[in-house]
């Protein structure tokens, strides 16, 4: 981890409260190894920083696509291109995508589903075939539906008011579906859904969410207990195993 | 060439800037992004005598220049702290670290500071009586001037490096405090711990952090840690630690004006990971600025004399 001064070169928006912003980073500056990493923004006037996953990066960019969900990530979408920002970079685990299989179920729900690209895009490009879920409450936040199917993958739509695609949870779009494992990202209660429908035999490692103080292990902020111990989320986190969680 | 030197407690410190307990874990995880060794010391997260989970999450709040945190002393206890965690320490810093030690009994606390006051690497044992994120235990003892005498007491008698007492802001008489621990043995003090404060979340209607309450700190909190140490200062011998909001080179100096002998830097380590390096590189720059040459003699500067 190191702080990087990244100057903004879009900053768009996809969907209702729902933004990209990329990150001119010359030289992969950015360290991002593993898709579900994420990086902590500092953003002028907001003590804490905010961490925001990781949606894709190249030697040259790094891409985020965050959701105005409070004041921080508001200015954050008033922002233009040529500005700069302190980020701390980069943070987390990520997805390990060696042990995955020849079919992997990616689940992305709302927020969750910019990791999901990144996973995609890896998976891919090592020649594997992933299945997309990606949930949404309604079409009008809907995004990166065509740049998923780009990159080959199926790709299945499930809304909860089923204004698009399957109505319903992401819970009810995996079902009947065949992948050898899956990853998943999105609300707690999402996982938790997730985890109880597919059946306990599969593999799976799931991305989680905390209110975090520093990002980089330091605080204690985010912990959590697992069947291994301890973990901070920031650090030996986001992305566990399933055979690990304690719900 | 100005001198950045100042002795605590007997040890002399490169500079008086350390790193503040509980935003600073064992050391190393920092020691990845730049030489900790240039640092005064730092006080290592609070241990205990068995391990703590701590806290249900959430535990972070933010608050305008501030958190709120609400950790409760999460730690893998003096054990582990001594088997592993300092040994990990030892290959990256060269110097004496501040231990700091939380307790829920008196006893409790002397077995602990016993047993880390007998570590090498140990500079100062640093009594937390004053964390606001335990029931029964911590600041307990902070806010009676007689039971925080009665830990100092308890731990002189098993320690033989310099015990520093944290006390906690949250008190009608901070000075009280101070001049009771003095009175039973205590070589320095430091202050302030957090202030106890609270977030409620609009949407949900409930309080942010799961203990509804926790420990702010950050650069709100900076007027208030800074007329603490002035008051401290006036009433006790002993070397006051300076703690509270502190981010920059200037505001060391101010803090050492109402009468720090050292500081410790809290909260700013959570934003800005190097920011502790970054006071010592500029505190040179801003003691010439202000026509200081000797660091040492300004402590308790602000004061009549």
């Amino acid at each position: 981890m190191k702080e990087c001064i990244f100057e903004i070169i879009s900053n768009t928006k996809l969907a209702d409260n729902t933004y990209e912003m990329v990150f001119a980073a010359p030289e992969g500056e950015h360290g991002v190894t593993n898709p579900g990493q994420f990086v902590n923004i500092r953003i002028e006037g907001y003590f804490l920083r905010r961490p925001l996953s990781v949606c894709d990066w190249d030697e040259k960019s790094l891409t985020i696509v965050y959701k105005t969900v409070g004041k921080g990530t508001e200015a954050m979408s008033r922002m233009r291109p040529g500005e700069k920002l302190s980020v701390l970079t980069p943070l987390g685990n990520g997805y390990g995508t060696e042990a995955l299989g020849e079919r992997p179920l990616l689940v992305g729900g709302g927020a969750g589903v910019p990791p999901m690209y990144g996973l995609c895009r890896t998976l891919t490009e090592a020649g594997r075939k992933p299945v997309a879920v990606l949930g949404f409450n309604t079409a009008d936040e809907l995004f990166y539906r065509e740049k998923f199917e780009a990159l080959g993958a199926e790709v299945i739509i499930a809304t909860a008011d089923g204004s698009e695609g399957i109505k319903g949870f992401v819970t009810d779009a995996v079902k009947g579906l065949e992948y050898t494992d899956f990853c998943a990202c999105g609300p707690e209660p999402m996982l938790k859904a997730l985890d109880k429908t597919i059946t306990p035999e599969i593999d799976g490692y799931m991305s989680f969410e905390e209110r975090m103080g520093c990002g980089f292990g330091a605080c204690m902020g985010c912990s959590c207990e697992t069947k291994y111990g301890y973990k901070r989320i920031c650090k030996e986190g986001p992305v566990l195993e399933r055979g690990e969680i304690i719900w | 060439m100005v001198n950045t030197k100042v002795d605590l407690c007997g040890i002399q410190l490169d500079n008086p800037v350390m790193a503040a307990s509980g935003t600073f874990g064992y050391g190393y995880e920092f020691a990845e992004l730049y030489d900790i060794n240039v640092l005064g010391s730092f006080s290592f997260k609070g241990t205990t005598l068995k391990p703590r989970f701590g806290n249900p999450t959430p535990r972070i709040a933010e608050c305008s220049e501030g958190l709120i945190n609400s950790i409760g002393l999460q730690n893998p206890g003096v054990d582990k702290v001594i088997s592993e965690e300092l040994p990990k320490l030892a290959e990256c810093f060269d110097k004496k670290v501040m231990a700091n030690v939380g307790g829920f009994s008196i006893e409790e606390y002397s077995e602990v500071a016993k047993r880390l006051g007998e570590c090498e690497q140990v500079g100062w044992v640093e009594v937390n009586v004053s964390c606001p994120n335990v029931h029964h235990g911590g600041l307990a003892f902070g806010t009676d001037p007689q039971a925080a005498a009665s830990v100092v007491r308890a731990v002189k008698e098993v320690v033989r490096k310099p015990v520093i007492v944290k006390l906690s802001p949250n008190v009608t008489d901070i000075v009280s405090i101070a001049v009771e621990c003095e009175k039973a043995g205590a070589d320095g003090i430091s202050l302030i711990n957090t202030l106890l404060g609270m977030r409620i979340n609009l949407k949900t209607k409930k309080p942010v952090v799961a203990n509804k309450m926790g420990g702010f700190s950050g650069p709100a909190v900076f007027p208030v840690a800074l007329r603490m140490v002035y008051q401290v200062y006036e009433n006790v011998k002993i070397p006051v630690v300076g703690i509270g909001g502190i981010r920059t080179a200037e505001d060391v100096i101010e803090m050492m004006l109402a009468g720090a002998s050292a500081v410790q830097i809290g909260a700013a380590n959570l934003t800005d990971p190097y920011v502790c390096r970054d006071i010592v590189r500029d505190l040179p720059e801003v003691m010439k600025k202000y026509g200081i040459t000797d660091l040492k003699e300004i402590i308790g500067g602000a004061h009549n004399g």
